[in-house]
């Protein structure tokens, strides 16, 4: 039987990094729960076999259920009819699979009925689903929000919402509206407060995936009269209550499965999700930053199709009498789409990693007051997570395109026929870059971590741990791309200039991105032993080695009086 | 209304992705070759199965299978995605059985496990495929059969509504209980297995396979009575010698060939429509298609 867990080595080796044992320890509380529930584990072997077997039925269920099922989802799409909305036949099939599976509150807690699953093996899922079909990853990963409402909503909400998620009711997390996509901040949706202390919201929602969900995240102006982030508050909207319609879903380019939604609000009764006036500057932050990861695992999940059908492909398809892979200029490409999978792969699984130890510190500091020591672990961890997560979501899901697009090129003329798979990649791969904030809003968010220094430090992290002798060559390249990454960084913040800064971001950011992703194949190749992490971590310090290069020449012969050339009037 | 209800099933090697080393020298089954699966059409059962547990709850789904101890991960398989426990029929005495001393077996099986509504089984095995075993044993169980099933519409007041799936068309007939039905691999797939329930059982062991694991494990085995499967041997059920494994197998294979195709009977055709029509036409005369 095909199975998208176990036909990839990669993922079983990310999964056994020797950090997890410190994630699951403190995700487990030191196994307190081991006869408190029949399904928690034991010890530490028995939930990485837990993890490991459970994703062996993700693999399952998307290699044999949802993966044949893309092609007729991709052609069927959704429907609404009278406010309501109907999936295409074949997403309602995948969604009962994975109810029956018991996976769409993997992350949840036990006592709400959730698997209390770390993000790493979470995420895990995610980049398998979305291999299977990138737009069910939408549907099936918005079980995230669960997350946001465990932690903002107060005990009543956690217990009666978080349990219907676990059993596989569906979320959405309304945030953008008409006049209001990358700037949150003017949310206009209007929230009044009822003598009895529940809300009515009256507005509109535009661009919601999965709209028509049973258990809504909104956004919207509790306080009236304010015009900025401060003026907005969360609420918990569900769908039993009514007064929250669809008057369209969007006609999209891909992911066309998953309903992107325009709602109106109707005097729609709902409860107010932590404190008023934090629902942007802190709530929906945090939302972001876990929906940020989930797109880089759905980019990663791109990636991993694109080389897929694109080296089925090649080994397939001859001409000039042998298959075309034996031609260097498509087993080059096929060899920097397989660095660049690694690559985003490398870096989400450290990410994920990060983001699991200081989740893992919050969770527990809802119980009881952390010691000093553990403190100062979880703000490390998170300052690590607040840096890797704009980074990889940005570098990732661009990776992902610029594979989707190779894909169809090693396709050649079929590629751009109907009857292969990856015109729908290349289709559903474009949004990745896009929402849950731009690759150029991920950059804002990365920058001060260039300035600050905080990519430098791990990457002298990294260059202080062991390296087998085949990569001590490639480590050696990077120790010197990491002293052109620094003359760069030290050049902008000499001239200290905001639209400088600014200017050469991206450029900063990307050789961050390069420098730090280099390193995590190294060392991951130097620990788990796969022949083709090898094969790419070598190949990726090429690939940084040249784009670490050009960034550096472009900022040491560019002056800030040059930014003008580029301004239009 | 709760139900007791009995799933058979069987391990059997995958024949669906036989490779060069499928068979051996002598052209018996290379099992290590092949591995162990649970029985697609089983699969179908199970699924109908667990249905009726779904609207009759307090119902219960045991597994009976016949096999070797090893079988005992077809029973964990099934639990996995919702059954309530198994039996592994095991010993060497009942190796080498035909259908009339595998039926035979498990009827007697059956007889020990007492009461139950309903037995549901796979049409067939894909390593045997004779689709004999589940209407041998309603013959000696003295109930009624319903083969060739799609789907059990309805369960009530001591009858059992099925569709069945038939060469030229379906069929839904109405059997007293209890009975055997015996599903079609057209049935809806089986469900899932299930994430917590896999976490829950996946320690769950037969004896047999207890007394390899350590003490620890022994001890944790043993403080959870649903961790305990069960194993039943040829003198548990009551088993007449005679009537199981070989010497209760009238059936005796005479030689087995390995036959290889080979293209001697290619013919070349030109491009042109009429010797093709020819060819179809011939083909449907002498019943190779059509």
């Amino acid at each position: 039987m095909a199975n998208f867990y176990t036909d990839n080595p990669d993922l079983r080796n990310h999964l056994s990094h020797p950090l997890m044992k410190k994630i699951v320890s403190l995700k487990e509380r030191n196994f307190e729960e081991a006869d408190k529930y029949d399904y928690a584990p034991q010890d530490f072997e028995d939930a990485m076999d837990n993890y490991d077997k459970v994703l062996e039925v993700v693999g399952d269920i998307c290699a044999n259920i949802i993966a044949p099922n893309a092609e007729s989802v991709d052609h069927q799409g959704p429907k609404v009819e009278k406010g309501r909305v109907t999936y295409a036949d074949a997403t309602q099939e995948n969604l009962k699979a994975c109810r029956e599976a018991g996976l769409m509150g993997m992350a949840m807690p036990r006592r709400f009925g959730g698997l209390n699953f770390p993000i790493t093996p979470y995420i895990m899922a995610a980049d398998i689903v979305s291999r299977a079909d990138t737009g069910f990853e939408n549907l099936w990963g918005l079980q995230d929000c669960a997350e946001t409402l465990y932690e903002f909503g107060n005990d009543d909400q956690r217990a009666r919402y978080i349990p219907r998620v676990c059993e596989g009711e569906t979320m959405s997390m309304d945030l953008t509206e008409p006049d209001a996509g990358s700037d949150l901040q003017s949310v206009m949706l209007k929230a009044t407060e009822e003598p009895d202390g529940t809300w009515r919201l009256n507005g509109v929602k535009r661009f919601i995936t999965n709209g028509d969900s049973d258990i809504h995240l909104v956004l919207a102006r509790s306080e009236e009269g304010t015009k900025d982030g401060r003026g907005l508050s969360m609420f918990i909207y569900d769908k039993r209550n009514g007064g929250v319609d669809v008057r369209r879903i969007e006609n999209k380019m891909g992911i066309k499965g998953s309903p992107t939604c325009e709602l109106t609000y109707k005097n729609a009764k709902a409860e107010l999700c932590g404190s008023r006036r934090l629902g942007l500057i802190k709530y929906v932050m945090a939302l972001m930053n876990g929906a940020r990861l989930g797109i880089a695992a759905q980019s990663v999940g791109v990636s991993e199709i694109a080389y897929r059908e694109a080296l089925a492909y090649a080994r397939d398809r001859k001409q000039f009498g042998k298959a075309i892979i034996e031609f260097p200029a498509v087993y080059e490409m096929l060899s920097v789409m397989k660095a660049k999978l690694d690559a985003s792969r490398a870096l989400l699984y450290e990410c994920a990693r990060y983001v699991d130890v200081y989740k893992a510190y919050e969770d527990i500091a809802r119980e009881r007051s952390l010691s000093g020591e553990e403190r100062a672990d979880m703000k490390k961890y998170t300052r690590l997570a607040d840096a890797c997560t704009p980074l990889v979501k940005g570098m990732a899901s661009e990776y992902c395109n610029q594979n989707a697009y190779d894909c169809i090129q090693i396709h050649g003329g079929s590629g751009f026929m109907k009857d292969y798979a990856c015109e729908r990649v290349y289709r559903d791969a474009r949004i990745t870059s896009i929402y849950e904030g731009t690759t150029q809003l991920q950059v804002v968010a990365a920058i001060r971590h260039v300035t600050t220094g905080t990519y430098k430090n791990l990457m002298d992290s990294y260059a202080e741990m062991p390296v087998k002798d085949s990569l001590k060559e490639a480590a050696e390249t990077l120790k010197t791309l990491m002293e052109k990454y620094v003359a760069a960084v030290d050049k902008v913040n000499e001239i200290n200039d905001p639209t400088f800064t600014d200017f050469m971001a991206r450029r900063l950011v990307e050789m961050a991105g390069n420098i730090i992703m280099a390193w995590l194949l190294i060392t991951d190749a130097s620990r788990y032993s796969s022949e083709s992490m090898e094969k790419s971590a070598k190949v990726y310090t090429k690939i940084a080695q040249a784009e670490v290069e050009k960034h550096s020449d472009f900022i040491a012969n560019f002056t800030p009086e040059e930014v003008a050339l580029y301004k239009e009037a | 209304m709760s139900l007791n209800i009995i799933v058979l099933a069987k391990q059997v090697p995958d024949t669906r992705n036989v490779g060069k080393d499928a068979m051996k020298e002598d052209g018996t089954i290379n099992r290590a070759a092949l591995p162990a699966i649970f029985n697609p059409e089983d699969l179908n059962a199970l699924e109908q199965a667990l249905r009726l547990k779904d609207a009759n709850p307090g119902s219960t789904v045991t597994l009976l299978t016949m096999g070797l101890p090893r079988a005992a991960e077809i029973i964990r398989e099934a639990v996995f995605r919702g059954a309530d426990s198994g039996i592994v029929l095991t010993d060497r005495v009942l190796g080498g059985a035909d259908t009339l001393a595998t039926s035979y077996s498990l009827a007697q099986a059956v007889k020990k496990f007492g009461n139950f509504d309903i037995i549901i089984g796979g049409r067939q095995a894909i390593d045997g495929d004779t689709a004999q075993v589940g209407p041998q044993i309603a013959e000696k169980l003295g109930i009624p059969q319903v083969t060739y099933a799609e789907e059990i519409i309805e369960l009530k007041d001591g009858y059992v509504t099925v569709k069945r799936r038939l060469e030229n068309g379906v069929e839904t007939v109405k059997s007293p209980l209890p009975c055997v039905v015996t599903v079609n691999g057209t049935a809806p797939e089986c469900r899932p297995r299930n994430a917590m329930r896999i976490m829950k059982y996946k320690k769950a062991v037969t004896p047999s396979e207890k007394s390899a694991l350590d003490e620890k494990s022994k001890e944790f085995v043993e403080t959870r009575p649903y961790l305990n499967l069960n194993e039943w041997n040829a003198a548990f059920i009551d088993a007449d010698p005679n009537q199981i494994g070989l010497a209760g197998s009238p059936t005796k294979v005479k030689a087995i060939e390995n036959v290889v195709f080979t293209a001697k009977e290619a013919r070349k055709l030109e491009n042109v429509d009429e010797q093709i029509e020819d060819l179809v036409k011939e083909l449907i005369a002498n019943h190779t298609i059509g």
